[in-house]
């Protein structure tokens, strides 16, 4: 990856901030506005539908506590590779940028079991727009969580070559970012009832 | 990939290796060893054949819009003819033509010619880089974009045929097959649309990120031209406002192929939430391509008036402030769709703001030209010619922003009219004006003049008179999306089929003059006279780069920016025009 030649235009820094962690930033701004744009529609529906609860009294809560308490600790890893990138010990950082992935794995296992077995009560995609909003939703972010995984896995095995070291915070803010979008995504699906 | 390519793609970067990412200005251009045809212009990663990558795809897609509006206008004005070229246009067929002229014009016309092909070549040459901040990213967005457009032609051929459901793809008509009888062609034609939108804003990322992290030592905020300016803002409206269709696309795409409810009142979901995602982001995207064209006429009118553009922060200003207040205006697209009309007084107060910060533009133009040295060039008539049919344009839009007098021109060729008066202008007009005006960079020679006026009264004359009758019949209340109008006695009152035949004679004949714009382009190309590197005596750093300029754009080192773009007729200077970065 690193024989590409960059051209001088990405070693510019006229912002003062690096080109990578800037487009991270706009990266996230786009990212916001369509997330923004299934949560509004569902908010403006829930709003619209105080019955849609009976719908939402069917998500498994615990399930997702439990995913909400793994995705903030992958975060709290995803700082600590962090400091070890900016230590540039590369080594440490590839090791907590594992453990990172490693949540995002349990993540997106509690999440194919939580979704198997509303499945089979038969609470599927095209049952009700309660459901259609509880899949893409959840769907659109879970897409997110493995994107995230795989460019952690790309960073982390350059990282421990002590290459691109910068990209660890990069990666870092964006998942942070898909935290955060649970954080919303918890509450509005699975406690509103 | 076959492997034969894979080496020689090796062979520059292993030569690259050896001089390391330390490579000063002056080493920098002359180390790229001959690169193959495929490497040089399908595979490259140099913004300027991405640039005219994304150009020659949207020319090739205009041709496709083109021959779409002519078998359907053909249809309106002889109803039931057998339609040279095309053969008998059916029910279905108009459906799906009108569909992808609106659609093609749209997203792959305007779109990547005014934002990515233009951004593409002019960003880091106008800012005075090497290149992208991320060359490899912006050959992947046009990858992905032409990935769109095989989808979207393959769209036409599937069986049911092309999308039938207009450009906008409301619900339920979009969302059910049973409805649009276009099973395959619907998925489809959005899945095409999605990807064009994933394209872009990774082109809008890397844009806003050159802009933003890679200008010239010494270009301040004020010192970047104006469609530099016009194509960042544009990007951010984009990122900022495109976010809600993708995620409508995503949801009207499920509601197609896995019978969800999103769109469906049947089980709790509600049809009109499509059109506030969908217009949330279409009124936004008129902005999109309004602000380049906007810089563009900013760029050319300043040259070719050999004077200082008359208010610069104003333009930029009044760009910021059009972009902002296109947020608020989205819902005047849904008069008559069952809003509340309280909601509608609101809009109607905020889609009237919006031609403030527009109108200002267009004084400080005029200004700019009052007392210059106006030099009437091809790329200047166009430029001119834009300031003038837009205001047409705009004017019309303040009937229609009206919520009472909307309700009565509601889907008329009122409408339509008012919308290509923007359009073509935006898309046309100032795509002329660019093509001309960067033409002899681009390519290193001259366009011919003569023929190029040629091609502009051919061209402007026949656009007025194919839009100026469609205003008369839209006012007489000719209603949109009919097939056949001889069904209809009210609407073929005496004059009314004679402006149709009037429009659709005056389409054939700006088709055949855009013929004259296709042999000059391509026949400039080879045998036209060779250019300098600064033709037009101009101030942005383009033009400090050789023409056509070579991979790296500034041979002799990247250039450093001593004052602004528009220092035309210095009174303590010789010369009357002052390069950006001659010191």
């Amino acid at each position: 990856m690193s024989s590409f030649p960059r051209p001088i235009a990405t070693t510019r820094s006229v912002t003062g901030i690096s080109t990578g962690k800037l487009a991270v930033w706009w990266l996230i701004a786009s990212e916001i506005v369509i997330f923004g744009g299934v949560l509004g529609s569902y908010l403006m529906h829930r709003i619209g539908h105080p019955e849609w609860a009976s719908h939402a009294a069917h998500t498994n809560t615990w399930a997702g506590a439990f995913n909400t308490l793994v995705l903030l600790t992958s975060s709290l890893f995803a700082v600590l590779a962090h400091q070890a990138a900016d230590q540039k010990d590369g080594k440490k950082a590839a090791k907590f940028l594992y453990l990172t992935v490693l949540g995002a794995f349990t993540f997106l296992i509690v999440k194919s079991i939580e979704w198997t077995g509303e499945i089979q009560a038969g609470y599927t995609i095209s049952s009700h727009t309660f459901w259609s909003f509880y899949y893409t939703a959840a769907g659109i972010h879970g897409v997110h969580v493995l994107a995230g995984a795989i460019i952690m896995l790309v960073i982390a095995s350059d990282a421990k070559k002590g290459v691109d070291l910068q990209r660890v915070e990069a990666v870092g803010l964006y998942w942070h970012f898909v935290d955060i979008v649970w954080i919303f995504l918890f509450p509005l699906l699975y406690i509103a009832k | 990939m076959s492997s034969s390519s894979t080496a020689t793609a090796q062979a520059p970067e292993a030569e690259h290796d050896a001089h390391g990412h330390g490579h000063g200005h002056d080493a920098h251009g002359g180390h790229h060893a001959p690169q193959s045809f495929f490497h040089k212009y399908l595979y490259s990663t140099d913004h300027k054949i991405i640039g005219m990558q994304y150009l020659f795809t949207g020319m090739f897609m205009a041709l496709i819009g083109g021959f779409t509006v002519y078998a359907f206008r053909m249809q309106m004005a002889f109803p039931g003819m057998s339609v040279p070229g095309y053969g008998r246009v059916s029910a279905g067929d108009y459906n799906a033509l009108v569909t992808t002229h609106g659609s093609v014009m749209i997203f792959w016309v305007a779109m990547p010619v005014l934002i990515a092909a233009l951004g593409n070549y002019l960003i880091p040459l106008m800012i005075g880089c090497d290149d992208m901040v991320f060359p490899r990213l912006n050959r992947l967005s046009y990858q992905i974009f032409l990935l769109s457009v095989i989808v979207l032609i393959a769209s036409f051929f599937v069986d049911g045929g092309a999308f039938g459901g207009a450009w906008t793809s409301y619900p339920p008509l979009s969302a059910k097959a049973q409805y649009n009888l276009t099973p395959l062609g619907a998925p489809m034609c959005l899945t095409a649309v999605a990807l064009e939108f994933a394209a872009f804003l990774m082109g809008g990322i890397n844009f806003v990120t050159t802009v933003m992290n890679s200008r010239a030592p010494g270009m301040k905020m004020f010192d970047v031209p104006i469609v530099i300016w016009s194509i960042i803002i544009a990007s951010i409206l984009f990122m900022a406002s495109v976010g809600p269709l993708i995620a409508g696309a995503i949801m009207l795409l499920f509601d197609q192929t896995l019978g969800t409810a999103f769109f469906d009142p049947n089980k709790g979901g509600d049809p009109v939430l499509w059109q506030h995602l969908f217009w949330f982001f279409g009124h936004p995207e008129v902005y999109v391509v309004l602000l380049p064209a906007m810089g563009i006429v900013a760029e050319v009118i300043v040259t070719f008036s050999r004077k200082k553009l008359f208010a610069y922060k104003t333009v930029l200003y009044t760009m910021v402030g059009t972009g902002v207040i296109s947020f608020f205006v989205w819902a005047h697209h849904q008069f008559v769709a069952g809003i509340d009309p309280r909601m509608a007084n609101i809009f109607s107060v905020t889609t009237l703001l919006v031609s403030i910060p527009v109108a200002e533009m267009v004084f400080v133009y005029i200004a700019t030209l009052y007392g210059g040295s106006i030099r009437l060039t091809t790329p200047m008539l166009w430029a001119l010619a834009f300031i003038a049919e837009f205001l047409l344009g705009g004017v019309t839009g303040i009937y229609l922003g009206s919520s009472g007098a909307d309700i009565y021109f509601h889907d008329t060729y009122f409408v339509l009219a008012h919308f290509h008066y923007t359009f073509f202008p935006i898309a046309f007009i100032a795509v002329f004006a660019a093509l001309t005006y960067w033409f002899p960079k681009m390519f290193g020679r001259y366009m011919n003049e003569a023929w190029g006026k040629v091609h502009f009264w051919g061209t402007i004359i026949a656009f007025n008179f194919i839009f100026i009758p469609l205003f008369l019949l839209g006012a007489r209340g000719d209603h949109r999306r009919i097939y056949d109008y001889t069904h209809f006695p009210d609407l073929m009152k005496p004059g009314m089929q004679d402006l149709r035949v009037l429009a659709t004679v005056s389409l054939v004949v700006l088709l055949c003059f855009q013929v004259i714009f296709v042999v000059n382009y391509f026949l400039s190309m080879v045998r036209g006279p060779k250019a300098s590197a600064n033709p037009w005596k101009a101030n942005t750093l383009e033009w400090a780069a050789p023409s056509p300029p070579p991979h790296g754009n500034f041979p002799d080192g990247l250039p450093t920016v001593h004052r602004g773009p528009y220092e035309y007729s210095h009174p303590d200077r010789q010369e009357d025009y002052w390069p950006q970065n001659a010191s």
